[in-house]
């Protein structure tokens, strides 16, 4: 794949738009500032097209200009899908041949996390970015223990549910919150099960990368605009596979 | 204008958009107080940990032991564990007072929490005594209460109210209460009328409140005593700065709901969140005490002049914003009749709705002006909130502040009574100077531009608005009387997920070990003076 770098109206003008604010009274000297911040972050020439004072201490800018930098597609490190997109037909028929009952899934929000928007969007029925979630799926069986759930809690109703794989969402993530909650639930699963009986630990949250789930001790990391379906898919795929 | 800041207008008068029908209207309410009147029975015959913590609180006991544990739980505790909390804890507290036991109430929790002290249940005399004693001194914190609500109306007539409706709510949310009284001020030089405080994260599942000013919390700070106390006097700094009231507004939510509402009045916080079925739904705790503590903190906001805020905004955060629409509706009159209930009056009635129809649906804007109106007509008298976007809000901060300029426009035509401003950042980053000031900018164009439109505003009497207001308030009637179809009413509705999709029986969640039937003897001198209101 060619480099690439930013487009505005024309191929290769490399043009991007920025916003922010300085802790700097409005003035000319605070548009320089802005001007030069720009340069420093690779904007040449840079436009400060808009500043207004916020109070008598900061100043808002928004600036346009050009970037100098090339982006090269194929050094770009992502974690690809590895698995097949189902439909929840697809994904049914697929728990019942590999596990010949119904998947229990347990999901909750751990630790002091009180948001439970993203849990809620891949279990509740109602679903995200207009696909089910995964209460809506026959063979799968839901128990979502909501918001604020002790990692002793979440093992407990586990073991009492025999789950089939865990998904947890984690959405506060000051003071990494959401890492230290994410690796205390992994080590306490590692310490509750035998591996070949382990639940698969699934994690999702804005804040986490995608790439992060080995030093979290989990089997897979979901980040934000995650929907359902691939939820379903995934957790059908690591299972059939364990299953075999 | 009104001088005493205590009402905010009087749109009863104002021109109906809706043409409800009244018959329906008294239907609902008649309705919406078949549902509620069990449930109050119900939080007549308990009272729970809260509530007699609650009550010592105003009897004066602050302060915690070495290791933060409040003495109102040590003293509490150390009670129930000698004769049980069915009696309330008045009783067995001023008869050990009364007995010699320590001199005063702080001294007795010392004592009791060492194990010197026995706590007993007094009979005749001695009852009657306690009975007496313990009157006479939660009397003292209802009266400074009192004495906090007549200075609010004071500074009010003083300094002067907000300029005009809505008022505008913003949040301030560090963690830190030193660093949250310089956002504050600053929010409130940018144009806000009402400050909140964010809780930390949690908050609501503790059975004590934190003691002292805090700087360590998760996405909000703790709510204390001395964290209200610190914020209010910056805001009262800021008000005379301003020439105008600026509120401030906390969280009377969670395990403690009545014992923070009593700190609330105690130092002049102005409106509450407190929502009747919040906690039982989206924090798992116990329907009972839930509905125990919720009655009691509503009594104390009554007296305090403290407008409330329900949470029916976040039913439209887990379910669909127009297929669950009357569920908002439901709530809000379940709220009023348990708000009135307990003693507040229209204008302390925040209730709560959003804007939170997925905008990819055709009209969307339409029925959100529906149920707007809705909610305005069938509320005249109480200030409603209006809460922003969050749902459909994606971090494509381009696309949201259009949105938030629509909810600021609904907002302005359906004349509610405090605007929560929505953030362009709402799900990206917790607000920054710039989201907030840009957030305002937004709000001032709308009200500015626009903020006398309600005037030439009517719906067309049988036209999709007035149509779409009529459904929803059908549908809400539909399911008041679902909830009455279940054996015991709205306990079952709760606990077969009629709200929000959760489901919550009565005798799960958590604070249910809090909660206590009440016996024979029981006696709490709070409950009696807030019932006979002055």
């Amino acid at each position: 794949m060619s480099l690439i770098r930013p487009y505005g109206d024309t191929t290769g003008d490399g043009m991007v738009q920025l916003s922010f604010t300085l802790p700097i009274a409005h003035s000319k000297l605070a548009d320089g500032a802005a001007l030069q911040l720009a340069n420093k972050m690779g904007m040449e020439p840079a436009l400060v097209v808009h500043s207004k004072p916020m109070g008598p201490d900061f100043t808002f800018f928004v600036v346009y200009g050009r970037v100098n930098h090339l982006v090269d597609p194929s050094r770009v490190e992502i974690v690809e899908r590895d698995y097949d997109l189902l439909t929840p037909k697809e994904v049914n028929a697929a728990v019942k041949e590999s596990l010949r009952r119904r998947m229990v899934v347990v999901g909750a929000c751990i630790g002091t996390d009180a948001h439970t928007v993203g849990i809620d969007a891949i279990l509740n029925i109602k679903g995200f970015a207009g696909e089910k979630g995964l209460e809506y799926y026959r063979e799968l069986k839901v128990v979502n223990l909501g918001a604020q759930v002790s990692v002793p809690q979440l093992v407990e109703r586990a073991v009492e549910e025999k789950a089939d794989a865990i998904l947890v969402s984690q959405v506060v993530s000051q003071r990494d919150a959401h890492l230290l909650n994410t690796r205390e639930m992994s080590a306490a699963f590692r310490e509750a099960f035998p591996p070949s009986r382990r639940p698969l630990l699934v994690v999702g949250g804005p804040r986490f990368g995608e790439s992060m789930a080995d030093e979290l001790g989990v089997d897979r990391v979901f980040t934000r605009g995650t929907t359902p379906g691939e939820v379903a898919s995934y957790l059908v795929h690591q299972l059939a596979r364990r299953a075999s | 204008m009104v001088s005493t800041g205590t009402t905010t207008g009087g749109r009863s008068t104002a021109v109906k958009k809706l043409d409800l029908d009244r018959a329906t209207v008294r239907q609902a309410r008649a309705l919406a107080r078949k549902v509620g009147r069990p449930i109050v029975k119900l939080a007549q015959e308990h009272t729970t940990v809260s509530v007699e913590r609650a009550t010592l609180r105003l009897a004066g006991l602050g302060g915690a032991d070495p290791d933060g544990t409040p003495w109102v739980n040590r003293l509490a505790d150390a009670v129930r564990a000698d004769v049980g909390l069915e009696h309330g804890l008045a009783l067995p507290v001023w008869d050990a007072l009364l007995r010699g036991e320590a001199e005063d109430l702080e001294t007795l929790a010392q004592k009791a929490s060492a194990g010197s002290t026995r706590f007993q249940l007094p009979e005749g005399r001695a009852a009657q005594k306690a009975r007496t004693a313990s009157r006479r001194q939660v009397a003292a914190g209802v009266r400074r209460i009192d004495a906090r609500r007549r200075e609010r109306e004071r500074l009010i007539a003083r300094i002067g109210d907000a300029p005009r409706q809505p008022w505008i709510y913003l949040i301030v949310a560090t963690g830190d209460i030193h660093e949250d009284i310089p956002q504050a001020q600053q929010a409130a030089r940018e144009g806000a009328d009402v400050i909140a405080v964010i809780r930390s994260t949690g908050q609501s599942l503790l059975d004590y409140v934190p003691e002292g000013a805090t700087r360590e919390g998760f996405a909000g700070t703790y709510a204390t005593q001395e964290n209200f106390r610190l914020m209010r006097a910056a805001l009262d700094d800021s008000s005379r700065e301003l020439g105008r009231y600026v509120r401030l507004t906390n969280y009377a939510s969670g395990l403690c709901m009545p014992e923070i509402a009593a700190l609330a009045g105690l130092e002049r916080l102005d409106m509450m969140l407190n929502d009747s079925m919040y906690g039982i739904l989206f924090r798992d705790i116990n329907p009972v005490r839930t509905f125990v503590d919720q009655r009691f903190s509503r009594q104390v906001h009554a007296r305090a002049g403290i407008i409330i805020n329900t949470g029916e905004d976040n039913y439209l955060t887990t379910a669909d914003a127009v297929e669950a629409a009357h569920t908002v509706t439901t709530s809000q009159l379940l709220n009023e009749y348990f708000g009135k209930e307990a003693g507040l009056e229209d204008w302390q009635l925040g209730l709560g709705h959003a804007f939170e129809i997925d905008p990819a649906v055709a009209e969307s804007f339409r029925m959100e002006l529906a149920h707007a109106l809705l909610a305005r007509e069938l509320f005249p008298d109480a200030p409603l909130k209006w809460m922003p976007p969050t749902r459909h809000m994606t971090g494509d901060v381009f696309r949201g502040y259009l949105l938030d300029g629509f909810f600021n426009l609904a907002g302005a035509l359906t004349g509610q009574g405090i605007l929560l401003v929505g953030m362009m950042t709402e799900a990206v980053v917790t607000p920054w100077l710039s989201d907030r000031d840009l957030a305002l900018q937004n709000v001032r164009y709308v009200l500015d531009a626009a903020g006398g439109l309600h005037e030439d505003f009517r719906p067309a009497p049988d036209g999709f608005i007035a149509n779409r207001a009529r459904q929803v308030l059908g549908e809400s009637i539909d399911l008041l009387g679902q909830i009455l179809d279940h054996e015991a009413g709205l306990l079952d509705a709760i606990a077969d997920g009629t709200f929000g999709l959760m489901r919550r029986p009565a005798d799960a969640g958590r604070g249910l070990d809090g909660v206590a039937r009440k016996a024979g003897e029981y006696y709490n001198p709070a409950i009696e003076i807030l019932e006979a209101q002055p």
